[in-house]
This record gives structure tokens, C-alpha cells and sequence, in this order.
């Protein structure tokens, strides 16, 4: 069981209120992701749940029990951390066996949970390995199999993925959504990247200066994001914003619409512009519009072979039932 | 380095330094091992004459001689550890965010700039004096009887002062040390259940394994040529109890006047450092691997 509950949770440093009081539930068995740009106090978050920092008010529940006096150790909670912090001089043997050994655990059974965590995450070949002599995703494995094999009520993740390049990032991407849907455990994920919040979540957290800006599903979220935050944070490219008249045409102080909402047309459309830079990536192509006297550019995703070019001509027609509105506070009119 | 050319430039190029550097060493030490093959006294200037192993086989048959080895062991092993673990336990403490941090850092170093001639008289006269010493004004003023300890307790003593100077040193290099562990893996201890003290067994005294071995290596460089807080104290006395290696070979060549005696003297020990060094690098070097 892995049922998380923040109760006006409130975080200071000194005089900074970093985290004002927040309410958030994390159900058992969730993929929850915290996102938010750095600085969002997204990790400050995660601390606090894990216990590494003490809160400055409120109360965090596991399971119905308070659980804000506990020491980290007592929470049954694993986490993995940005630079894996293994334990350099150690075997990753005895890395994924620490936690057991401190639990007390004898001898054979904690060989036998590290084989079958080394099993279940292909590390066996390496287990008598140090930490120096792997590479970044196989670090990062260990860093995971330590975190199961204590079996824990959740798992808390602080951007895991961000010191892989590209290529692993996405293969780790996957085997930890798929650890996810083996072990049915609670998962708590912080990044700054909205497309491992996309990807993985069952639930996402937008963060902006401590305040959650929006809870919800990734769909729900990219539906209807309740403010421009939400909306320019969520979706990539990122939404377009316009203001002034066009906006005013629709009711609002500003429109937003996502560049896969666009129709791009050499010959007729709503709005005419001209063709900047545009980014080929061979099944879609960006072009960034200007000259529309909307907006500096506008990003807009036409299919893979389209033959435009620098400074041609185009039009652009907006999908009508697509177009986000929103009033001068930002937040969305429905 | 990469180009023959190039390389053979820098050979030239650091050629003086190493010739410098060599001969430096090779001319003393030739020296040495000519006169510890001559019977050289001083009060017998100009009657110098070969006379093979005489020399070694007086110096290595003088008890002094063992009692010798025996107290520069004493005294290396005991400053080493009494720096090792304090250098570490200060480390801790330092390494803990205090008011006036940077000014109480200063102060740790302060000892290590007093050269040794003056600390060791300071630690004699001011405090192990038995008649002026604080020491003695602190036994008195509780009633008790002043213990002389230069006297009574000689090596103690010295270790004590070169301990003294040596710790801050250590304290140095192992919170140097400290302050590069990264504080995300004694986090992920503290998560995996680990209390502070098995933190510090298992996570923390590791990380230090590297700085402690550079500790005990130089540490131990300095210490088995330890002179002057010896020459100032106690004179290697009372009979040879504070008379380490170094100081036998002064006794030897300059207040018995034996030069010859002394160069074996010099040979012997230069023998037995590289003894001591070849175990050390055995049972610590590896750490020094990457």
C-alpha cells in the first residue's frame, strides 16, 4: 500500500516561503510525475515526502498514518536520486544488498533478493562490478534495483533521467513505465521535462513557485489546461499565445492554439505570414511563421514533406473548436 | 605529447630540473657512503683510513641502537595515530556550519606555521615545565603533586608535541576530503536505513580512505626525521629514552665526533625508511589507484 497524502504542506527557508500550504493526494499504485520549470520547488516536494527535509507545517500521511515526525528511514519509502548516489566503493552487489543489510537481513536472503532484482533489471552480469565501471543507464538500474529491493510502499524519483543522453533516456523512459506496471507500486517521478510527464504519468502535478498549478491526466491536462502556465508548459512545440484584436474577436484577452491545431495552406487561410525557420525532423516539419502581425512567430506543425521554404508565402487556418481562451489573469474561460 | 619532436622538447626542457634535483641527492648520499667505510674522527683531523664494516658493526651493536628503532617507531606510529583519528574527528566537527567558520579554520591551521624549535620549547617551558608550567600551576592549584613530564614520560611527551604540530595537517586534508563527498550519498544511507554511525562506517570513512593514506605516507616522510623537538626537550634522554634514529646519528657524529660511525648511522636508516616505505605502499598504496 502506497497511499500519499500532503495536508497543507508548507515549506520555508528562513524567511522564503519556498512551498505555500499544499494540498495533494497521491492514491496507491499511481505514476505520479511533479513537473514544473527548475526552481519550482518540485524537489523541495519530494524531499519533504521522502523526510529529507523537515516540513514548516501541515502534515504528510502514508496510508492514513502521520507520518511528518518519522525519520526517512522509518517511511518505507525508496528513492532514487539525480546522481544515483551509489556507494563508489562498493560492489553493486553490495550496493543493491546496503539497505538489507542495514534491515538485518541474513546473509542468504539478501543474496537472494539482489539476484532477483539483478534478474529483473539485467544487471547480473555485473554485480561484482563497481559503480566506476558502468555506464550511465546500467548506474542507473542499480540505483533502482537498491530502491526495490526493499520493496517499499512507494517509490520517489528525482529527475533520474536527466544525466542520460538522449537515446537512454528514452529506453529507461520505458523500463521504468514497465517496472511501473509490474510492480503496481505508488511512483512518484519529479522532472522538468514534459515529455517524460507525458509519457509516464497516470498523473501529473504542474508546479510553478510551489503552487500547484493544475492536477490531472496527461490528456486532461493537454485538453484543458486551466491557465496559460499549464498551456504553454504542456504540449511540444509549445502553444501559441495571441493577444490584441484577434483575441478580443473571440472573447478574450488571450487565445492560445497548439501548432498541431493549424492548417497550413500556400493559397488561402485566416491568417497570412511568412515562412522563418523551419525544422525538418522527417515525419513532421515546424515551420516558424512571421509576419502574421500576430504574434513574433507562430509554430506550426505541417507534415513531413511539405515544399516550403524560407520566405514563402503561407496561410494559416486555426482548428476553430482547438482555440484556448483566456482572460487577463490568465486563467482559462471555458 | 604527441609528436616524437615535441616529446624529445620536453625531455630537455625538465633535463636541468632532474639533474639538479639528482645530484642533489646522489653527492650526499656518495659522501655518506665513503666516509661510513672510514674511520673519521673529528678530534683526529687528517688520520682518516679505510677500514671496511668497523663502522656498521659498532652502530648496529650499540644497544642505543635498538632502543633507537624501537622509539622512532613509538614515535611515528603513535603521532600517526593520534592525528589520524583527532585529524578526523575534527574534520567532523569542522565540517558542521558554525558561526565564524572561516576564522576558526585559521586558528585549526595556526600550529602548523609555528616552526618546531619554538613550539617544542613553547611546550616545554610554558607547559610541561614542572615548576612553571601550566600544567604544574593546574595540578597545584587541585592539590596534587606536579608531574614532570619530560622527565617521567619523555616519548609521551614528544609525541604529544609533534602531535600537536602534525594535526592540523591531517585535520586539513581529511576535511578537504569530507567536503568533496557528495552529500546525495549519505542521503540515499539515510533512506536505505543507515544511522549516523553506520553512515560514517560504511559511507563516510571509505570516502576517506584516499586522504588518509596520503596523510599516513607524508605524515610519515616527516616523522621518522623528527630532530629538533627532541634536541630542545629532552636531549634524547634521560639515558636513551627519547632518542630516536635521527638523534642517535647527531649523538654520534657530533658530540662523539665520529663521522664514520654516524655515515653508517645515516646508511642504516636511510636502509630502514626504505623498509618502512616498500610496506607502506604494499598495505596502502592500492588505495592510492584510481
Amino acid at each position: 500500500m502506497g497511499r500519499i497524502t500532503l495536508d497543507k504542506v508548507t515549506k520555508r527557508f528562513g524567511e522564503v516561503e519556498v512551498i505555500p500550504p499544499l494540498d495533494l493526494t497521491i492514491e496507491d499504485g499511481e505514476f505520479v510525475v511533479f513537473v514544473g520549470p527548475s526552481g519550482c520547488g518540485k524537489s523541495t516536494l519530494l524531499r519533504l515526502i521522502a523526510g529529507l527535509e523537515d516540513v514548516s507545517g501541515g502534515q504528510i500521511r502514508i496510508d492514513g498514518t502521520d507520518a511528518t515526525a518519522v525519520p526517512p528511514a522509518k517511511r518505507g519509502l525508496a528513492m532514487v536520486f539525480q546522481s544515483y548516489a551509489l556507494y563508489p566503493h562498493m560492489s553493486v552487489r553490495k550496493n543493491i544488498a546496503f539497505p538489507l543489510r542495514m534491515a538485518g537481513l541474513s546473509q542468504a536472503e539478501q543474496d537472494r533478493k539482489v539476484e532477483a532484482a539483478a534478474e529483473v533489471l539485467n544487471l547480473t552480469p555485473y554485480l561484482d562490478r563497481r559503480p566506476g565501471q558502468l555506464s550511465g543507464g546500467q548506474r542507473q538500474r542499480v540505483a533502482i534495483g537498491r530502491a526495490i529491493v526493499r520493496e517499499p510502499a512507494a517509490f520517489l524519483f528525482d529527475e533520474p533521467l536527466s544525466n542520460l543522453d538522449a537515446a537512454l533516456r528514452v529506453g529507461m523512459r520505458l523500463e521504468i513505465s514497465e517496472l511501473h506496471n509490474r510492480l503496481k507500486t505508488t511512483m512518484v517521478y519529479v522532472t522538468h521535462d514534459q515529455v517524460e510527464a507525458m509519457t509516464m504519468a497516470d498523473k501529473i502535478v504542474v508546479l510553478q513557485a510551489g503552487r500547484v498549478e493544475q492536477v490531472g491526466s496527461p490528456l486532461e491536462l493537454y485538453r484543458a489546461p486551466r491557465n496559460r502556465f499549464v498551456a504553454g508548459f504542456i504540449g511540444s512545440p509549445r502553444m501559441n499565445f495571441i493577444e490584441g484584436a484577434e483575441a478580443a474577436a473571440h472573447g478574450a484577452h488571450a487565445i492560445g492554439i497548439r501548432p498541431e491545431h493549424i492548417a497550413v495552406s500556400t493559397t488561402e487561410g485566416a491568417w497570412r505570414g511568412r515562412v522563418g525557420v523551419s525544422e525538418h525532423l522527417g515525419s513532421d516539419t515546424f515551420f516558424h511563421v512571421t509576419g502574421t502581425g500576430l504574434a513574433d512567430a507562430i509554430t506550426v506543425r505541417a507534415g513531413g514533406e511539405v515544399d516550403l521554404h524560407h520566405g514563402d508565402a503561407v496561410f494559416l487556418t486555426p482548428e476553430a473548436d482547438k482555440i484556448h481562451r483566456f482572460d487577463r489573469e490568465g486563467a482559462r474561460i471555458a | 605529447m604527441a609528436t616524437k619532436a615535441s616529446r624529445s622538447a620536453a625531455r630537455l626542457m625538465i633535463s636541468p630540473a632532474v639533474i639538479l634535483l639528482l645530484g642533489w641527492m646522489i653527492v650526499p648520499l656518495a659522501m655518506t657512503l665513503y666516509f661510513s667505510f672510514l674511520r673519521y674522527n673529528l678530534l683526529m683531523p687528517g688520520m682518516e683510513e679505510w677500514t671496511g664494516l668497523t663502522n656498521y658493526r659498532f652502530f648496529l651493536t650499540d644497544p642505543a641502537f635498538f632502543d633507537a628503532i624501537w622509539n622512532t617507531l613509538l614515535l611515528v606510529g603513535g603521532v600517526l595515530l593520534i592525528t589520524v583519528t583527532g585529524g578526523i574527528l575534527l574534520a567532523l566537527l569542522l565540517d558542521q556550519p558554525i558561526w565564524g567558520q572561516g576564522v576558526v579554520r585559521i586558528l585549526v591551521i595556526a600550529p602548523f606555521f609555528v616552526m618546531p624549535t619554538v613550539s617544542a620549547l613553547v611546550w616545554k617551558n610554558m607547559f610541561m615545565n614542572p615548576v612553571n608550567g601550566i600544567f604544574a600551576h593546574i595540578a597545584k592549584a587541585l592539590g596534587l603533586q606536579p608531574y614532570d613530564f619530560l622527565s617521567q614520560a619523555p616519548l609521551a611527551s614528544i609525541i604529544w608535541i609533534v602531535s600537536w604540530q602534525w594535526l592540523p595537517f591531517a585535520t586539513l586534508i581529511l576535511l578537504t576530503a569530507l567536503q568533496s563527498l557528495d552529500s546525495e550519498q549519505l542521503e540515499a544511507a539515510e533512506m536505505d536505513g543507515a544511522p549516523p554511525l553506520k553512515r560514517f562506517w560504511f559511507i563516510v570513512l571509505p570516502h576517506l580512505a584516499r586522504a588518509i593514506t596520503v596523510v599516513i605516507l607524508i605524515q610519515t616522510i616527516f616523522l621518522l626525521s623528527v630532530f629538533a623537538e627532541i634536541l630542545v626537550t629532552t636531549n634524547g634522554g634521560p639515558g636513551t629514552a627519547s632518542t630516536n634514529l635521527t638523534y642517535l646519528i647527531y649523538v654520534q657524529s657530533l658530540l662523539q665526533f665520529d663521522v664514520g660511525g654516524g655515515s653508517a648511522g645515516g646508511v642504516v636508516a636511510i636502509v630502514l625508511a626504505n623498509i618502512v616505505a616498500i610496506f607502506l605502499m604494499r598495505m596502502i598504496g592500492k588505495n592510492l589507484d584510481a
